[in-house]
């Protein structure tokens, strides 16, 4: 019974997940733009939110960035850079530590105007609630995951977690057998982070998509002629 | 040169009666839904004041338009594109709804439902945001009405720059018009290139400014950018707002809403017709006095046959054109020139114009006398400072302000000479550098004002663009997202919000 909890853990949902992921984006953007937005309340409410909005921002995408790259660069490339598994691990728990405390400090007083400032609870959606509550419970495990990393300097829990994440990106068998033997905020923290990608489409998550990078690049005026747009 | 036609409207203050007509209309019509009901695409304010939202003209403290940096280049003033994006998880040049005011009901179901008191029950205030009982109202629509609220107060007003403003707190020198306003249709629009996900538009075939309800990302940038602060951000849908200039209306020839509905017949629309290639340089000169001045030169003369040549080599329809001819808007703005833009320093180059509005004279009833320059009593003797006007309608250049003024006391020096006395009147208009033809032309727009003189308004030839075919059986208007509304509960990815029933939550 364990080993097939466990593939269908950490073996299958992360395709539901991913699949509802991209797939549900797309659906959304070609049918439903309307709803597609950042989701701002600051207009309602500008307390808590300038910092508490600059430091999750900041931490969360110093975070997501250092996901993306920590755990899909394949270990030889980092090698051959120089960079030993022990240090990079240290590099991770630090940085990563460093960032993920500015996004706990921010998250929580995004969270805290959320639910107990009047104006913005009752004009809050179930989803917008659930999604920073989430992140919340998300960012929590990753900061217990801390101390765990500490107890195993040599990176060989990290290495497991990439190899289990380059497995499954690049649909490979066995991913989930990596996993064995690994702490449970590790285990808690994936598939949390499975539920948020499955989450995703369905919530303001979505203005991720659109970050508007391409603004440095454009003119300033925008002039459409009908039927051109 | 390329010829871009763009309708554009004129406001003559000299006869707005602030009956608010136009908020309302506007209102009923574009913004009676939730998230904006704090929003008024048109409101009406009464000068001096610091207006809607508060202090918006203080552009040091909402840093809306454009600003000229040293090297001649303008740029927004809430900073470049990389200092926007820097901003864009928390904007720093946001108005709170505070601003404008929290939008309130009254609890009239407790006038049904109260039991027997002693007291009669009252409808209290309720918002609109939350649900919850005001316990008193600070602010709100229209606040400053007919000079509501101390001086010290509306003296904070932008347009008091350089004007001695503490005598005009006293009750025999105070003064007041009103402001109706909406959204410029800029020529050269901040809300646009403030826009990080560029869904801010103008159009080409008639130059109005639009939001992509479907492009926008709610950045909130354009509510920053727009000094006029014409853009609204929509709390419920998460979505910027502004008015549409009634595009609708506009495309089948009709006047926009609040033009139609205007009872003192103030409002005027017709097509300009610009030069394309020269906005930007325009919108860059060195002295912000010099901007009316630029603003001017990009407009054509429609009767121009070079002009005609190259509007017809650019697209412009032939009906277009024809209403170029007729348009009451340049015959004020450029004809004329007794409408002026409004604050033209913003370097947007906006295209609602206002003709300034007269009042009594102030100094005559002090001195006995009426002080007269030359054959046109004295517009610096008039109960609203010339200073003031020039502030807000030329940069604080005065000469086009009493320009604009001389011609209308001129206009009636005249008229009044024609039927009282039976005179032909020409010395006030030699002064006032205008012609006989052109002001009892200006007579029959200004006081006369019918509904054709008005609004000379083409209707637009979709089929030139787009295979009308295809809108066969579409939806027209709505709110993006094709003929949906976006928010149905049966929604996969439904965002619908908590709504706010007053009554469940009111107590």
């Amino acid at each position: 019974m364990r080993p097939f909890i466990e593939q269908a853990v950490f073996g299958i949902f992360p395709y539901v997940a991913l699949t509802v992921f991209l797939v549900g984006s797309l659906i959304r953007f070609d049918r439903e733009q309307y709803g597609w937005r950042s989701g701002s309340s600051q207009m309602l409410r500008a307390r808590q939110l300038r910092w508490g909005s600059n430091l999750f921002h900041v931490g969360i995408l110093f975070l997501l960035f250092g996901h993306f790259f920590g755990l899909l660069t394949p270990h030889a490339v980092y090698t051959a850079l120089g960079l030993s598994v022990p240090d990079k691990q240290m590099l991770a728990i630090v940085s990563g530590g460093f960032f993920g405390v500015l996004c706990f400090i921010g998250l929580s007083m995004l969270l805290h105007r959320r639910l107990f400032d009047p104006r913005i609870r009752k004009t809050s959606s179930a989803m917008d609630i659930a999604i920073l509550a989430l992140l919340w419970l998300q960012l929590v495990l990753g900061l217990v995951t801390v101390p765990y990393s500490l107890g195993h300097p040599d990176g060989e829990v990290m290495l497991k977690l990439a190899d289990w994440a380059q497995h499954i990106v690049t649909f490979r068998s066995g991913a989930a057998g990596f996993l064995e033997g690994v702490a449970w905020p590790y285990r808690a923290h994936l598939v949390l982070g499975m539920v948020i990608f499955l989450a995703f489409p369905f919530s303001r998550l979505v203005h991720i998509w659109s970050a508007p990078i391409w603004y440095v690049f454009r003119r300033y005026q925008i002039v459409r002629r009908r039927g051109a747009a | 040169m390329k010829v871009r036609a763009q309708i554009a409207m004129v406001l003559n203050l000299d006869k707005c009666i602030g009956c608010h007509t136009c908020s309302v209309t506007c209102k009923n019509v574009w913004t009676s839904r939730q998230g904006v009901e704090y929003a008024w695409f048109n409101n009406v304010e009464t000068k001096p004041g610091i207006g809607y939202p508060k202090d918006w003209e203080n552009q040091e403290r909402w840093k809306g338009g454009w600003r000229r940096k040293s090297s001649g280049k303008i740029e927004p003033r809430i900073g470049g594109r990389w200092r926007v994006l820097a901003n864009i998880f928390a904007n720093p040049d946001l108005p709170e709804i505070d601003d404008y005011y929290e939008p309130f009901t009254f609890d009239y179901e407790h006038l049904h439902t109260s039991e027997e008191k002693q007291a009669s029950p009252v409808a209290r205030p309720v918002s609109l945001l939350t649900g919850q009982r005001m316990e008193k109202i600070e602010w709100g629509p229209n606040w400053e009405e007919i000079l509501g609220g101390e001086f010290a107060k509306r003296s904070k007003d932008a347009n008091f720059e350089g004007i001695q403003k503490d005598i005009y707190g006293q009750f025999e020198k105070t003064f007041m018009f009103y402001l109706p306003r909406l959204c410029e249709h800029c020529l050269n629009p901040a809300c646009v290139a403030s826009c990080p996900s560029g869904s801010i538009y103008k159009r080409e075939e008639d130059g109005i400014v639009l939001i992509d309800q479907d492009k926008c990302r709610g950045w909130r940038m354009c509510v920053s950018g727009c000094p006029y602060k014409k853009i609204y951000y929509n709390w419920e849908s998460g979505k910027a707002e502004k008015c549409t200039f009634c595009y609708p209306r506009i495309e089948v020839g009709e006047p926009t809403v609040c033009s139609e509905t205007c009872v003192g017949r103030i409002r005027y629309l017709g097509v300009l017709l610009c030069d394309a290639d020269r906005i930007e340089e325009a919108a860059s000169v060195p002295d912000e006095k010099d901007l009316y001045e630029a603003q001017l030169s990009l407009f054509l003369d429609p009767e121009d046959p070079e002009v005609i040549a190259q509007a017809r080599r650019d697209g412009v329809p032939e009906n277009w054109l024809e209403a170029a001819r007729r348009s009451p808007t340049y015959k004020m703005a450029i004809d004329w020139k007794v409408a002026m833009p409004l604050h033209p320093e913003y370097r947007t180059l906006p295209m609602v114009w206002y003709v300034p509005p007269l009042s009594p004279i102030q100094a005559a009833a002090e001195a006995g006398h009426i002080g007269f320059s030359g054959e046109i009593p004295d517009v610096r003797s008039l109960k609203i400072p010339v200073r003031y006007l020039a502030n807000l309608l030329t940069a604080g250049d005065e000469f086009p302000v009493v320009r604009a003024l001389e011609r209308m006391l001129a206009m009636r020096i005249h008229m009044r000479a024609r039927h009282v006395d039976g005179v032909v009147e020409t010395k006030a208009l030699n002064q006032a550098g205008i012609t006989r033809e052109q002001v009892e032309e200006m007579y029959r727009y200004l006081a006369i004002a019918n509904y054709e003189d008005r609004f000379v308004i083409p209707t637009s030839h979709r089929e030139y663009a787009e295979d009308a075919f295809d809108l066969k059986g579409s939806c027209g208007f709505s709110f993006g997202n094709g003929c949906s509304d976006g928010t149905s509960t049966a929604n996969l990815f439904g965002k619908h919000k908590v709504k706010v029933p007053a009554k469940e939550n009111g107590r």
